[in-house]
């Protein structure tokens, strides 16, 4: 199909030919190269300073964007977006805030994808890419999608709700183009409709088919079709109503998988009948390509070396659903030398994480989830584990950590042995937990964090804090965008430390901590700055955020109660952000923007 | 250490107990014993639930005492949370699907232990799985009247006769079945 460049590019030339062409102005000149040179310039910070040189650059910076990122959907408009820019072929859409994930935010605040996939059906025609994160998308926005976009070729759904497989139905049959169909940590609903039957009988050109999240069964026989149809097929994640039998059929049509969910790993059959069972090591041992595995939703341990084959070649595998236990993952993890990314449940104990740092070297980023997330359970899991990892994997850079309890002791030695650390987050489950050894708060360890680790640029704290711990931050965390703070700090200076500290933050999460309006207000020169603010059931009142949001006319000041509250002044959560655009008008009866 | 015992109460026996804890202590103790939460002041926690009051203001005078669950923490995804609720007692599960072999028989079957009820369940469907008949058991003599006999590997790695060990025993120590023949079963209680 004709692009809208090929069109002018004729047009010039038709110029020429018939004589009526003339010369281009200067200016014009310069515009049109610097279109062609700005069409290499793909980061968005670059390109917002090239914005700002002046007009002509702005526009042609405009003209020359393909690829839109909007961290917040209420920041800017449909309308403005697609306005100033014209020719985009790929949008990036962020809606709720992160604490929304852990049932803080009322249900049905917003971040509606219909405005922008209404406006975008008509003014971009070339669509190639959406990318959505925390939206409510619906089976109507999909159906939409797919019929307006026929260059439609990557869907990406993370953390969003409001559609069902019949959406997803849409998408499979119109979307001819689609080579990347991702859904990660979505909530679908089960409409009872075959999806996986609705692509092109001819065949795809799927690259990417992502559905593990999908809580409910899917047409197996279809989908060893769909994928005997998909050579191009390299990255397949299966949800938890995939047998093992089934995985190995799959596998042994699509040997040049790169990346593997695989599904329940377990059998389906209660009392094993007919034949023996496949030969699930030579499945994977065919798999050449196998970098990432994950899925193990329901794992029979005993299946487990089955996966022997691959792991000398894994960069990146995911127990984070798997319930082994230490000598399980022994036998597994010995093997992997090359792995960077590596996500687990804490059923491996401390011992476990011990033969992790023996064996991966070479690991970039490490996440340790909790089998049983309460606050007082046991914990299998500790500072001996954290203290392990600091010492065998020096090139950590990124760190999700679950326990029960921790020691300044280990969090220091991690900021010595990890200098390379970008993102440190560590989840003491129980609030208000001090150093379990010293008994004192963990100030002195994440202090060390932030002193010690010079490009960290994501932090979440936790366990009993106290002041102390906010004025090092503000002090040393000079490159921190994202803070995350819970039941933590004394007063207001603590939150005050951060906000006059940080130059560079831009989100911060905060429940639960002792901050009210004077703390707040601390904050004024820098708000506008930052994507958004979000205190939970800390100690602000109505008339301190009426204050900002009267300072500040560029700031959305949502106040948001609880839906059963009786008392319509009282809130519990304020999240603010800036804005270009005036207050939404989608917002529910339980949300007041001041 | 279980802090309910009965007492006669007459004798007033729990005034001159010897106790470890504060004067007054019961209630908080056998809370604490229980280890199920206290969840009279704060909402419960559940995923459905949002905004609990409960959960503390800033109030961290109260932190110390009763920590009732709280809404949102810890920050785990609910689908996550959910995923291994059930599976928590099944922990060490990993011992109930069971390779089962029978001697002269060309290979090997598979079975789950979790579905059979007791012995004569698993008996039962062993033969017929491989179409044979096994005596009587007593305890004495074993399996007596047939050619073959059910013995199984334990953890120490042993071959046991099968039915010598309680049910649940047995559950959890069998790592595999075996069905021996005639000549081999000596030994193991078949016959005299």
């Amino acid at each position: 199909m004709p692009e809208p460049e090929v069109d002018t590019r004729r047009r010039e030339i038709a110029g020429v030919l018939t004589g009526e062409f003339q010369s281009p102005s200067p200016d014009q000149v310069l515009e049109n190269v610097l279109e062609n040179v700005l069409l290499f310039l793909t980061s968005r910070r670059d390109r917002n300073a090239v914005s700002l040189v002046c007009k002509s650059w702005y526009r042609a910076e405009a003209l020359t964007r393909s690829d839109l990122f909007i961290g917040n959907c209420y920041a800017v408009s449909p309308r403005r977006a697609i306005e100033r820019f014209r020719r985009v072929r790929s949008v990036v859409l962020k809606g709720k805030p992160r604490f929304a994930d852990f049932n803080l935010m009322p249900p049905n605040w917003g971040a509606y994808f219909t405005p922008w996939v209404t406006a975008m059906a008509t003014s971009y025609p070339w669509l190639e890419k959406v990318y959505l994160k925390r939206m409510f998308v619906t089976d109507r926005d999909l159906e939409l999608l797919a019929q307006s976009f026929p260059a439609f070729k990557e869907l990406v759904l993370v953390c969003c709700d409001g559609f069902g497989t019949s959406g997803l139905a849409g998408i499979a049959s119109k979307c001819r183009q689609l080579r990347v169909l991702d859904l990660i940590e979505d909530e679908v609903a089960d409409d009872e409709v075959d999806w996986i039957s609705c692509f092109p009988e001819s065949g795809t050109c799927l690259e990417s088919l992502i559905f593990d999240c999908i809580e409910c069964p899917i047409n197996f026989e279809a989908l060893e079709r769909l994928v005997a149809r998909s050579p191009s097929l390299r990255k397949l994640r299966l949800n938890r109503y995939v047998s093992i039998g089934q995985l190995y059929r799959l596998m042994i049509r699509a040997p040049q998988l790169t990346h593997l969910g695989s599904g329940s790993f377990s059998s389906s059959d209660i009392v094993a009948q007919g034949d023996q069972e496949p030969d699930y090591i030579s499945a994977f041992a065919a798999c050449r390509s196998l970098v990432c595995l994950s899925g193990f939703r329901e794992i029979i341990p005993d299946y487990l070396p089955a996966i022997y084959p691959v792991c000398a070649n894994l960069t990146s595998l995911n127990f984070s659903y798997a319930n082994i236990n230490t000598e399980q993952l022994k036998s597994v993890i010995c093997h992997c030398h090359k792995l960077q990314i590596f996500w687990v449940l804490d059923s491996v104990c401390d011992e476990g994480l011990q033969a992790v740092a023996a064996t991966c070297k070479e690991l970039r980023e490490l996440r340790v989830f909790p089998i049983d997330a309460r606050e007082d359970s046991e914990g299998p899991v500790s500072e001996v584990g954290l203290q392990a990892i600091s010492e065998g994997c020096r090139k950590l850079q990124s760190i999700l950590y679950f326990c029960q309890r921790m020691t300044n002791a280990a969090v220091i030695a991690m900021s010595k042995n990890c200098s390379d650390l970008v993102v440190f987050r560590l989840c003491i489950m129980g609030r208000h937990r001090p150093d379990h050894i010293t008994g004192e708060p963990m100030d002195e360890g994440f202090g060390a964090i932030v002193m010690n680790c010079k490009k960290l640029t994501r932090l979440a704290i936790s366990g009993l804090l106290t002041d102390k711990a906010f004025s090092y931050i503000g002090k040393y965390g000079k490159l921190v965008r994202t803070l995350s703070v819970a039941f933590a700090g004394d007063s207001d200076m603590g939150l005050k430390y951060v906000l006059e500290g940080c130059p560079k933050l831009q989100k911060l999460e905060i429940r639960d901590s002792p901050f009210g309006d004077a703390a707040l207000r601390s904050g004024l020169h820098h708000y506008y700055n930052m994507r958004f603010l979000w205190m939970s059931s800390c100690r602000l009142s109505r008339q301190g955020c009426e204050e900002i949001a009267r300072a500040m006319p560029g700031l959305v000041v949502e106040v948001i109660r609880n839906e059963n509250e009786e008392d319509k002044d009282g809130f519990e959560i304020l999240y603010m952000y800036r804005s270009l655009e005036r207050p939404r008008i989608d917002a529910p009866e339980f949300v007041t923007i001041l | 250490m279980e802090g309910a015992v009965a007492y006669e109460s007459d004798l007033n026996l729990k005034a001159t107990e010897l106790r470890l804890g504060l004067p007054g202590s019961d209630e908080a103790e056998k809370e604490a014993l229980s280890g199920v939460r206290n969840n009279k002041r704060a909402s419960p926690d559940t995923s459905d639930e949002c905004g609990s009051k409960g959960s503390s203001n800033g109030d961290r005078e109260n932190a110390p005492a009763t920590k009732a669950q709280v809404v949102g923490w810890p920050p785990i995804r609910s689908f996550r949370k959910n995923s291994f609720q059930p599976k928590k007692t099944e922990a060490e599960a990993a011992g109930m699907f069971v390779k089962v072999s029978m001697d002269g028989a060309p290979y090997l079957r598979k079975i789950d232990l979790k579905v059979y009820k007791g012995y004569p369940e698993l008996l039962q469907a062993l033969q017929n799985m491989f179409k044979f008949t096994i005596g009587d058991y007593s305890e004495r003599e074993g399996y007596k009247g047939s050619e073959y006999v059910p013995t199984y590997e334990d953890k120490d790695g042993d071959w046991m006769l099968v039915g010598d060990v309680p049910w649940d025993m047995f559950m959890s120590s069998c790592k595999r079945l075996r069905i021996m023949k005639g000549s081999d079963a000596r030994g193991l209680g078949c016959g005299a």
